[in-house]
């Protein structure tokens, strides 16, 4: 195993090289220009995205005027950005001028923004090289990317596995490499799920670090925009670019803590990683040895591992299911075909119109979502429901609060399975609920969380873990992250062999 | 039997900050449709409310006009409804916690009107039928309003009347609102129910819809209150029920009952944080509510000694009653100036909504030196009078109408001379007067007052003429 390896000094790991880093340095050092790379990633989305069925709606033309601007600062010698040229993508529910920002829904067919979401106009500010929007659960509805009215994601390791979900085109297109990283949103567990799919990052923000105005919402209360990368100090980079306080979210605060590229590879001597019973029950074996061999790990690198319970875990999954649908059936109502996107081309009366153009718009999924959150909220259901849910929405709060006081990060699966073949997840909508129970408490009580590859099982299909922190604690996080990730990257990491090899 | 009629107001109020509620668009009225719009009060998918703090201010300002405590911690809510006015398909609003509660307004007859509470929400848009075609304007949608709801303590129309004007004056008068009520910057929803008289229970009630003038409130009410107390008395029963008023027919007729009703599914709006309201801030507040009207009018009557009529007339709208306590100040009877006020200055004056605004070509200060100079006997009330008249008809200052030598009046030999020319020139006048008509004097004393250009004292020459004549 490695962590004995490592602690004999029988190997000696090189630091785990960030992609985005290697962009930059391979375009200042006029390696290749920005249009050759950017032409590189579109070739490559032609020649492999019929398989993964990442991108729904690529954005070439821009990507290469992007990449023309940023040759022109390099051969005018002008400092560029970090993230300056760097190809990468965005979740389709992430809105963006003039370009058709759909959520993978009907009901969003032929929907063209009139304005920028605050993250993307960060990163394209930086002259971020926008190769197209990629696939999702219909309004982030999912955890398989197979809501999708396009069709899901497929996993790069294995394409009869899917992606995952929601975000499962960004993560089908970093960990198949045909972007450098991407912008997912997380209400359950939407860009943790998928990143531990594909082996790659993904980190869930604190809420309100990261402004969501301009994120098509499924449950605001919940919703948080985060990055899928292939390397720890990728997402932190990409993370402190896109941590800023904006006046548009009332919500947002931005990033109260370091910056967390700051910290990254801190040594983490003494650092207490707790691990939670609850978290280890009910988990396919393989994904909880992988956990535990972790906790290995990371006592080989000096930290310190701690037991304790969170016994209020078991309510997460209904107080998510409960309170996400109720938001979602208010946010979902604003789709009547009067405004944008689909309209049913026959009917009565506005009332007519409405009903099946929201019958015709939606899929399953998204009704069976309104459906619920409109009857937790209905006038004689609201106590039983919604208001209990709300209390215990308290109590997991409350819960994670003591339990920082015990650990500086919380170790936990991610998943509690690897990625599902493909078609297994529509069958059963209650299993795959099931499937967000790692994920959802971190959503309900607002923390940060990085899903990272901790190991492949027998098929080879990759397994990931989260490191879950105290709110605004992404530093910290991020810094555990990465010597797990440097101390095993080798064993734990594994490019798909698709896509461009940098 | 005689039956009592029960009643409570909702009033919404548009609140006249420069900006909407939730963004930075204009809230004027008017303009070309969706002119007034931005993506956040369209509601496109992914934009956030912002909530404009301005108009919290507003709020509470009419909080503390109307009695109201105002909550330290309040939060806003959606109440989810589909209507195609209504972009994001919930208006979001105040359930639980209102920015103002418990206040009340009190009537001449000094009941006190219990306001329930006061919120804040924001307006939808609006739907323009043409031609068989709907369209939505949402120019109006996320304009800011206050929502003044009132226990069931109105017990008769007049009560109702007195209520809404009260609080269109108050409004005013802090400056929150015009109040418009045919721009819809006003309107009422109006429960009503009866009872027979003494009884202590509250009948079922309905509720009519969206009265946008007073007149048309009080003649719903009045229709209302008849149909319900005919329904009883022939054995039938009030159902509860939502209704429209037709002003062609004066008739109500329902909209839905109560079975209909809409679930809002009221929660919290989780993209607006808590709104905390300070001590301090609260009594900064309270520095910026001006004297309202029913305090005026109780000085105007008690310490200035204005008839009651009087005194109501000029609190009616807030720039006369500013323009009369400028014009009055340092006078000696400040019922001069309100004499002037609501007998000169408001003859020229057309309707209402002028008097609302009060555009005259006369200074307060101008009134006030013209009264200044009767004071100190330097003119005499008819030369005044006429003097304003000028004053108004042309927009000139008092020093430019009035002369050194206008002033003083006539000495005695002048006033001698004219009231001989007087009598010299009216020889029917005299006759009549001298057949006892004692009345046609006054034509003589007009002819002195006239060519004197009212400088003459009328009583002074009214006593020569008689003099001249006996």
């Amino acid at each position: 195993m490695v962590y004995t390896l490592l602690k004999k000094g029988l190997i000696t790991v090189a630091e785990v090289k960030s992609k985005i880093k290697a962009v930059n340095e391979m375009l200042k050092n006029k390696e290749i220009t920005c249009t050759e790379l950017t032409q590189q990633y579109l070739k490559s989305i032609e020649d492999t995205n019929a398989s993964l069925n990442a991108y729904v709606n690529v954005t070439g033309e821009t990507a290469l005027e992007t990449a023309k601007a940023v040759d022109d600062k390099i051969s005018r010698g002008e400092e560029i950005s970090l993230l300056a040229g760097v190809p990468m993508t965005l979740k389709d529910n992430i809105s963006t001028d003039g370009i058709e920002t759909t959520c993978c829904s009907k009901i969003l067919q032929g929907y063209k923004p009139i304005y920028n979401a605050t993250v993307w106009n960060i990163l394209k500010n930086k002259d971020a090289v926008l190769l197209g929007k990629t696939n999702m659960d219909e309004f982030a509805m999912g955890s398989s990317c197979e809501t999708s009215v396009f069709g899901g994601a497929k996993n790069p390791h294995n394409i009869n596995h899917v992606a995952g979900g929601s975000s499962g085109g960004v993560a089908s297109a970093v960990g198949g490499n045909i972007a450098v990283y991407g912008l997912g949103s997380d209400t359950g567990g939407s860009i943790r799920q998928p990143a531990s799919f594909c082996g790659i990052v993904g980190l869930k923000p604190t809420y309100g670090s990261v402004s969501r105005y301009g994120l098509i919402a499924y449950a605001s209360s919940f919703d948080q925009i985060g990055p899928i990368t292939t390397t720890v100090e990728d997402t932190a980079i990409v993370y402190d670019a896109i941590s800023e306080y904006d006046v548009m979210d009332s919500t947002s605060q931005g990033n109260r803590g370091v910056k967390t590229c700051d910290t990254l590879k801190k040594d983490i001597k003494g650092m207490k990683i707790g691990i939670a019973k609850e978290y280890l029950e009910g988990i396919r074996d393989d994904v909880r040895e992988a956990v535990l061999n972790a906790c290995k790990v990371y006592e080989s690198l000096g930290a310190e591992i701690v037991h304790f319970e969170l016994s209020a875990l078991k309510y997460a999954l209904p107080v998510y299911y409960i309170l996400a649908c109720a938001e979602a059936s208010s946010n979902l109502g604003r789709y009547d075909g009067i405004r944008y996107g689909y309209k049913t081309p026959v009917y009565k009366d506005v009332n007519d119109m409405v009903c099946r153009t929201r019958s015709e718009g939606f899929g399953s999924e998204v009704k069976r979502r309104i459906m619920l959150g409109t009857y937790v909220l209905s006038a004689g259901y609201y106590d039983a429901y919604y208001k209990k849910a709300q209390n215990l929405r308290g109590t997991i709060v409350r819960e994670f609060k003591n339990a920082f006081e015990k650990a500086d990060v919380i170790l936990a699966p991610t998943v509690p399975m690897t990625a599902f073949e493909v078609g297994k997840a529509v069958s059963d909508p209650i299993e795959t609920y099931l499937t967000d129970i790692c994920t959802v408490p971190m959503n309900i009580a607002g923390l940060p969380a990085v899903s990272v590859p901790c190991g492949f099982n027998a098929k080879g299909m990759p397994i990931g873990m989260q490191l879950i922190g105290n709110t605004f604690d992404e530093a910290t996080v991020l810094n555990a992250a990465w010597q797990f990730e440097n101390a095993t990257h080798d064993t734990m990491f594994r490019s798909a062999e698709m896509g461009v090899r940098l | 039997m005689k039956y009592e009629l029960v009643s409570g107001l909702e009033t919404h109020v548009e609140l006249s900050t420069n900006t909407k509620i939730f963004c930075s668009c204009t809230t004027a009225f008017g303009g070309e449709p969706n002119t007034h719009c931005c993506p956040v009060c369209i509601g496109l998918p992914g934009t956030l409310p912002k909530l404009n703090r301005e108009v919290v201010k507003y709020a509470i300002r009419a909080g503390l006009a109307t009695n109201c405590e105002i909550s330290r911690i309040s939060k806003m809510d959606r109440k989810n409804y589909c209507y195609p006015d209504l972009p994001k398909a919930y208006q979001i609003s105040q359930y639980d916690m209102p920015l103002c509660k418990n206040g009340y307004i009190e009537l001449s007859n000094g009941r006190k009107i219990r306001i329930n509470r006061i919120h804040i929400e924001e307006d939808a848009g609006k739907l323009i039928h043409q031609r068989g075609d709907t369209y939505v304007d949402y120019n109006r949608g996320g304009v800011p309003l206050i929502e003044i709801v009132t226990e069931p303590d109105i017990r008769s129309i007049d009560e109702a009347k007195e209520y809404v004007e009260k609080l269109q004056l108050i409004m005013r008068y802090i400056g929150v609102s015009d109040c418009k009520m045919q721009e819809g910057s006003m309107r009422c929803d109006v429960n009503i129910s009866v009872r027979p008289k003494g009884s202590s229970e509250f009948g079922t009630r309905t509720e009519i819809k969206n009265m946008n003038s007073i007149t048309f409130m009080t003649k719903a009410m009045e229709y209302e209150f008849e149909r319900q107390v005919d329904l009883i008395e022939s054995g039938g029963e009030v159902v509860q029920e939502t209704l429209r008023y037709d002003d062609v027919t004066n008739t109500t007729s329902s909209m839905r009952g109560k079975e209909d009703a809409n679930d809002y599914r009221y929660f919290r709006d989780p993209d607006l944080v808590t709104i905390s309201v300070t001590d301090s801030e609260v009594e900064e507040l309270e520095k910026t509510i001006p004297e309202l009207p029913g305090e005026k009018f109780e000085r105007y009557v008690e310490e200035l000694g204005i008839p009651e009529n009087d005194a109501a007339l000029l609190v009616k709208y807030r720039k006369v009653a500013e323009f009369f306590e400028k014009a009055s100040q340092g006078t000696a009877n400040p019922r001069t100036a309100a004499n002037f006020i609501i007998g000169q200055i408001f003859r020229t004056i057309e309707n209402e909504s002028a008097k609302e605004e009060f555009n005259i070509s006369v200074s307060a200060e101008d009134l006030r030196e013209l009264i200044l100079m009767l004071d100190s006997k330097k003119i005499r009330m008819n030369l005044a009078k006429a003097t304003l008249d000028k004053m108004l008809g042309t927009g000139k200052k008092v020093s430019e109408l009035i002369s050194e030598k206008d002033m003083g009046g006539l000495d005695e030999a002048a006033a001698r001379k004219l009231c001989q020319e007087a009598v010299e020139k009216n020889p029917n006048a005299v006759a009549d007067y001298k057949n006892g008509k004692e009345k046609a004097i006054k034509a003589m004393v007009g002819y002195v007052m006239k060519n004197s250009r009212g400088k003459a004292d009328a009583v002074a020459a009214e006593n020569i003429i008689k003099e001249l004549i006996k």
